[in-house]
């Protein structure tokens, strides 16, 4: 098994957290991972992404330039993205906002409705759970128990009062996958 | 110890905590201000002590204070920041103070930006300020590594009494990786020229002046006498796929990381292409770079600069064989793709 991710977004939808929890589980599971930030002076509303590798085998370059998959928060993120995704990758994309087909007819795309998933749930800010728990049910790269433990470890004591609502979100996307993208 | 996901600033922070380093004097400038934000909290837990200076030149002045004192000090900062510290290196050279100097490099020249890059190696290996001495410069390229090093970094300055720099940049200190701290205590060493206070003993004297000119000579062979046994004795290099290499690839710190997916890429396309990867970048380890080249026809350095540690890797092989440089500026980072194509124009150029 060797993944190479780009999470893309804007900023303040927890794209860089989304990407330290999956690569946090990953390394639970014992793999070899990595994680890198587009760090810069980056601000809500701006765009940001990270890289993340998650493999069985020895990282060598952390840097990605070819994905197996994109997880795709909104539409700037999927055109620069979605024609470097290797072929047989997987493209996820926040189709609340994106409303066209990604152009990449090698990769397996899935629109999740993140926005309004998240909504109903009653905190627009848990759409990158949403997302993470469509994408484990659909690629298996980590497990949901290991993703949740990695979930409560992030949140702390501090935030522990906002883990059922993440959990819930995490279970979401991946019913929303059972049923709807499988 | 379980393993943690940490970013190589915190990881460094850390690594300094855990090798027994108490003082830290910075100030803040990205891509490293994770340390200096991460050892705010964690010094004082410890009874430590940690100051933002006023500026750079402070803070290095308040590390020399420091380690004359016999402590085991630590500053961070990034690139235009470690230019500015540089008169105060000098001086911590030249009194033979043990001190830790990490820089976070970022893209240069001028204030430039702060994407990663590596256009610091010549400042860092060519002692980077004035007067004949040098710092032991350490490049790891993993946030183990960094770890790692640190705390290597804190046994040899104490060792030899001399600064020691960890040179990396923002990708590494910006990345998160798997990290596992030892749980071995760090190794100490005496410090009877420490000034502690001259109870029961004749006191000590810290100076860097020296009117005349023999007495500072003296001091100059000392120093030289002591970079001798250095380059004798702490060159660390790290080959790979170097054996039966035609290609020697030699790159270091993060370059490293994608020079080795350019090596492995290369090899899957039949070339023989090795890594070569200098971690001490001060000593230069040239009899490991001239191990790696035995068979080789052609060299390649793969650098964020314009070709810096080109010359080091040619006074290394003699100029037996032709060194070839790749290298991006800037800020901007290679992809292994880039070096790839690198390596088969020169598997072009040696075997038709």
């Amino acid at each position: 098994m060797h993944h190479e991710i780009i999470i893309a977004g804007f900023g303040g939808q927890g794209i860089l957290f989304a990407g330290q929890l999956l690569t946090h589980a990953g390394m639970v599971e014992g793999k070899h991972v990595s994680w890198i930030p587009s760090y810069g002076p980056e601000m809500r509303g701006g765009t940001a992404n990270c890289s993340v590798v998650i493999s069985d085998r020895g990282i060598s370059s952390p840097i990605v330039t070819e994905p197996t998959i994109l997880m795709a928060f909104n539409g700037p993120s999927l055109e620069k993205f979605e024609n470097r995704i290797k072929p047989e990758g997987f493209i996820f994309y926040n189709s609340s906002i994106i409303k066209r087909d990604p152009q990449n007819p090698k990769a397996s795309s899935y629109g999740v409705p993140v926005n309004e998933m998240a909504e109903g749930l009653g905190n627009s800010k848990v759409a990158n759970m949403v997302m993470l728990g469509a994408l484990i049910e659909i690629t298996k790269i980590v497990s949901p128990e290991t993703l949740l433990l990695s979930l409560e470890k992030a949140l702390g004591r501090r935030k522990k009062n906002m883990l059922s609502l993440n959990e819930e979100a995490l279970k979401a996307g991946r019913e929303y996958a059972v049923q709807r993208l499988k | 110890m379980p393993k943690e996901l940490m970013d190589g600033n915190r990881a460094m922070a850390e690594a300094a905590v855990r090798a027994g380093c108490r003082y830290f004097f910075g100030y803040p400038i990205t891509p490293q201000s994770e340390i200096p934000e991460y050892l705010s909290l964690r010094l004082p837990q410890v009874g430590g002590v940690y100051l933002q200076a006023e500026s750079e030149v402070s803070a290095i002045n308040m590390v020399y204070g420091a380690a004359g004192a016999g402590a085991r000090v630590l500053t961070a900062s990034s690139s235009p920041g470690i230019s500015l510290m540089s008169e105060g290196i000098s001086y911590i050279a030249a009194a033979e103070l043990p001190c830790v100097i990490i820089n976070v490099m970022r893209g240069g020249p001028g204030l430039g930006n702060i994407a990663p890059a590596q256009g610091d190696y010549n400042q860092a290996v060519r002692g980077i300020g004035h007067g004949d001495f040098n710092l032991i410069v350490l490049a790891p390229n993993s946030v183990q590594e960094m770890a790692d090093y640190t705390i290597l970094a804190f046994e040899l300055a104490d060792k030899y009494r001399n600064p020691v720099m960890i040179l990396v940049d923002g990708l590494l200190g910006q990345m998160m990786e798997p990290v596992e701290f030892k749980e071995e205590p760090p190794k100490q060493f005496p410090k009877p020229w420490a000034t502690t206070g001259a109870k029961d003993r004749p006191r000590n004297i810290i100076n860097t002046l020296f009117i005349e000119p023999e007495e500072l000579e003296r001091l100059n062979l000392k120093l030289q006498e002591k970079y001798e046994q250095i380059k004798q004795e702490e060159c660390r290099c790290e080959n790979y796929l170097t054996e039966d290499a035609e290609i020697i690839v030699a790159a270091f710190g993060s370059c490293s990381r994608i020079a080795k997916a350019a090596v492995e890429e290369a090899r899957e396309l039949g070339i023989k292409a090795g890594l070569c990867r200098p971690i001490t970048l001060w000593p230069f380890p040239e009899e490991s770079v001239r191990k790696a080249a035995q068979k080789a026809k052609a060299c390649l350095t793969a650098e964020m600069n314009a070709g810096q540690m080109v010359f080091d890797v040619r006074m290394a092989l003699k100029d037996r064989i032709p060194v070839h440089h790749y290298g991006r500026m800037g800020g901007a980072v290679p992809t292994p793709g880039e070096i790839l194509a690198q390596i088969k124009k020169i598997e072009v150029q040696i075997n038709g």
